[in-house]
């Protein structure tokens, strides 16, 4: 093959992996768009904060000092050895608080506005969103912490005998993203289809009254969903984190309206849509930082989004609904 | 009421006219104040027009303030913009020269067409602004002043124009989302481009901002959005925000009014972005950011949207509270913790907006002023 075409199938890699993170976030808001029609401007802070509860409890060295359960049970995360159990841990456990944190931000914040009108709730949001940031610089200061290493990151060598590809880089990291999201969406597959809560979530994205009627837990379904949805952005969290060791208190802002980008471009309310516009917008933006400039990364999504709206604004695979009196 | 308003309005002005000269004396910190506090007012105020009166959800007005401010201070400093060079379609004749295999990829050739189209365009622009600067340049005194403050805002309204037209088709949170694009995207063509300093920023804009000039045209701006709202053509505005649906039924053209709302918001922010340059004579791309943007949402929403005077005066508390919180910061008496949070306004800023949504979503100062014609 010839040079042109392994850089091209280089950048494409590294889109992938991109797209993954993308995905993963862009799940959390389609879904809560699915059930409540409104947009949880918050949700790219609990990616942030899917990086710190990782970083709070494997990064020892910063609770050397002190004492206490917090510390003692933080330096036995720290001693377990970098492989793919402490990634899995780590993952799990920054999965269930952010899901945690989920659902308490809806039974405070979202719950009493439900029958309010949605720019209230959309100004509440973005209040928890700027909360969320400001609490995080608050706590754990401003400026950036170093993640402390799940697993080695070295390049996967591909043998001589390939021919030319041998010549890509493909990280290990790059490897577990792609495949802890692959994971990732087949249990959401089968959570949202073939179990009783997801039938119900999807009868509530379909008309929350006659689902109610029929006697599902309206309050309960729609914990699940940001629960659901906040788990997966933790996810993304520490995925990223162990690619990029450097996490910051206003790390979610970008990838989080990169990825509601991604939602809006797939068609938001459509789980499958939000995978396919998160993939598509990796590749465009490493595309263009590979081609084009580094310079317009962060522009790239928001020409993507404007173009999208212009030209279908209901996304790639969703459905134009007209707004009925 | 028209006539009794332009009568107010020119009061207002002579009292600033009259009160300049002794207030340019005070203590410097508190005329920066001050300074900042009218140029809040013209930035809420106007983003109220948006934001409350046309119930358009706009986050993304530090960017119209940051195209008012770059064009106001290219002006002051006469600062002409270097034409784009024209697509390469062939190897050029030193290329040849070196390999006479050299050939340009063919598959470039769209996006070129594409370049081609914005490139015209954008040198189209840049031959104006090239144009117009020596006519700015020509004229003497407060005259230059005035003119690239202008020219901020008349540029600032056409990006609201061209932001407006195919965003506000789009409702609510997503124009919300697009708006913020905008916002980013004006910062990022800022911080790579190289004439106005790319983000290293551009230092030594004249000083020209006052006491007069800034509460003129933030007594102009409440004018103007007051006699817009209260004018029978502005009832369309209200429509818009009450029932999209209902106004469009009844033949208002909710578009026009929408995009209007935008291009005349835009040009207040203009000129708020053009005095702040000219006032603290540094602006960087960082400064027009996406926390700017929200800084002057959260006026308007702690105001009430669509409450002239509660916006008024959340402008005003807002932009003193960080002083104040300064302030409240360097109290040896206070806890630690509560000193740290005085640092940081987001909290504040935060809280703020999500307990008055809970507990007040009309706003603090809305409902106060009671007027006989009140709209909706």
């Amino acid at each position: 093959m010839s040079p042109q075409t392994i850089e091209f199938i280089q950048q494409l890699i590294n889109g992938l992996s991109q797209g993954a993170i993308y995905a993963l976030i862009a799940l959390g808001y389609t879904m809560v768009f699915g059930v409540l029609r409104f947009i949880n401007f918050a949700h790219g802070d609990l990616y942030m904060i899917g990086g710190f509860a990782g970083w709070m409890l494997f990064a020892a060295p910063e609770n050397e000092a002190k004492t206490g359960m917090w510390a003692s049970l933080s330096r036995s995360f720290a001693a377990i050895p970098p492989g793919m159990p402490k990634v899995l841990l780590a993952l799990a456990l920054a999965m269930m608080f952010c899901a945690a944190l989920g659902m308490l931000i809806e039974w405070l914040c979202y719950r009493p506005l439900r029958q309010r009108p949605r720019i209230t709730v959309l100004i509440t949001a973005i209040g928890v969103s700027l909360f969320l940031e400001s609490f995080g610089q608050y706590i754990w200061g401003a400026a950036p912490k170093s993640f402390p290493t799940l697993i080695e990151d070295p390049a996967i060598t591909i043998p001589e005998t390939w021919g030319s590809i041998s010549t890509l880089t493909v990280l290990t990291s790059q490897v577990i993203i792609f495949c802890t999201t692959l994971g990732l969406l087949a249990l959401l597959t089968f959570i949202v289809l073939k179990t009783k809560i997801g039938m119900a979530m999807r009868a509530l994205a379909f008309n929350q009254t006659a689902c109610a009627l029929m006697g599902v837990n309206v309050n309960l379904i729609i914990a699940f969903t940001f629960g659901l949805g906040s788990a997966l952005a933790g996810a993304a969290g520490i995925l990223t984190s162990i690619q990029q060791p450097s996490i910051d208190p206003l790390m979610g802002i970008l990838p989080g309206l990169k990825a509601f980008v991604a939602a809006v471009l797939g068609g938001i309310g459509n789980l499958a849509g939000a995978v396919l516009g998160a993939f598509l917008l990796g590749v465009v933006e490493t595309m263009v930082i590979g081609y084009v400039s580094p310079t317009y990364k962060d522009a790239v999504a928001f020409g993507v989004l404007i173009f999208i709206l212009l030209l279908r604004p209901a996304g790639l695979l969703g459905k134009n609904v007209r707004e009925k009196v | 009421m028209f006539e009794r308003t332009k009568l107010i309005l020119v009061a207002c002005i002579a009292a600033f006219a009259a009160l300049s000269p002794l207030i340019g004396g005070m203590n410097p910190y508190y005329f920066n104040i001050l300074i900042s506090v009218g140029i809040s007012l013209i930035l809420a105020v106007g983003l109220n027009l948006v934001n409350g009166y046309t119930g358009q959800f706009s986050l993304g007005h530090a960017g119209f303030m940051a195209v008012g401010a770059y064009l106001a201070a290219a002006m002051s400093l006469g600062i002409l913009f270097p034409y784009l060079d024209p697509p390469q379609w062939a190897p050029t004749a030193e290329e040849l020269a070196a390999d006479p295999q050299a050939t340009v990829a063919k598959w470039t050739y769209p996006f070129k067409a594409l370049w081609l189209l914005f490139g015209w365009l954008i040198n189209a622009l840049f031959w104006c602004h090239n144009h117009i600067i020596p006519l700015g340049a020509a004229l003497p005194g407060w005259g230059k002043f005035l003119f690239a403050l202008f020219y901020g805002g008349a540029i600032a309204a056409l990006a609201g124009l061209t932001v407006g037209v195919p965003s506000l088709r789009l409702k609510g949170d997503y124009l919300a989302i697009v708006t913020l694009g905008f916002n980013e995207i004006i910062r990022v063509v800022l911080q790579s481009a190289d004439p106005v300093g790319a983000s290293r920023g551009l230092p030594g804009i004249p000083l020209a901002t006052n006491f007069f000039w800034t509460f003129t045209f933030a007594a102009l701006a409440i004018y103007v959005v007051w006699n817009i709202v209260h004018s029978t053509y502005g009832r369309g505005f209200l429509a818009v925000r009450d029932d999209e649906i209902a106004a469009e039924a009844m033949g208002i053209n909710t578009t026009k009014y929408k995009v209007l709302a935008f291009v005349i918001a835009a040009f207040f922010a203009g000129i708020a972005g053009g005095l702040y340059a000219h006032f603290f004579q540094y602006i960087n791309p960082e400064g027009f950011n996406f926390m700017k943007s929200v800084d002057i949402v959260v006026m308007v929403i702690l105001g009430g949207m669509g409450s002239m005077w509660g916006v008024c005066a959340a402008a005003v508390l807002l932009t003193i509270l960080p002083e104040v919180l300064r302030k409240v910061a360097k109290i040896e008496a206070l806890p630690e913790w509560a000193r740290e949070i005085a640092e940081n306004r987001m909290i504040i800023y935060s809280l703020i907006l999500i307990i008055l949504m809970l507990a007040r979503p009309q706003g603090l100062f809305a409902g106060w002023v009671k007027k006989k014609t009140r709209p909706a």
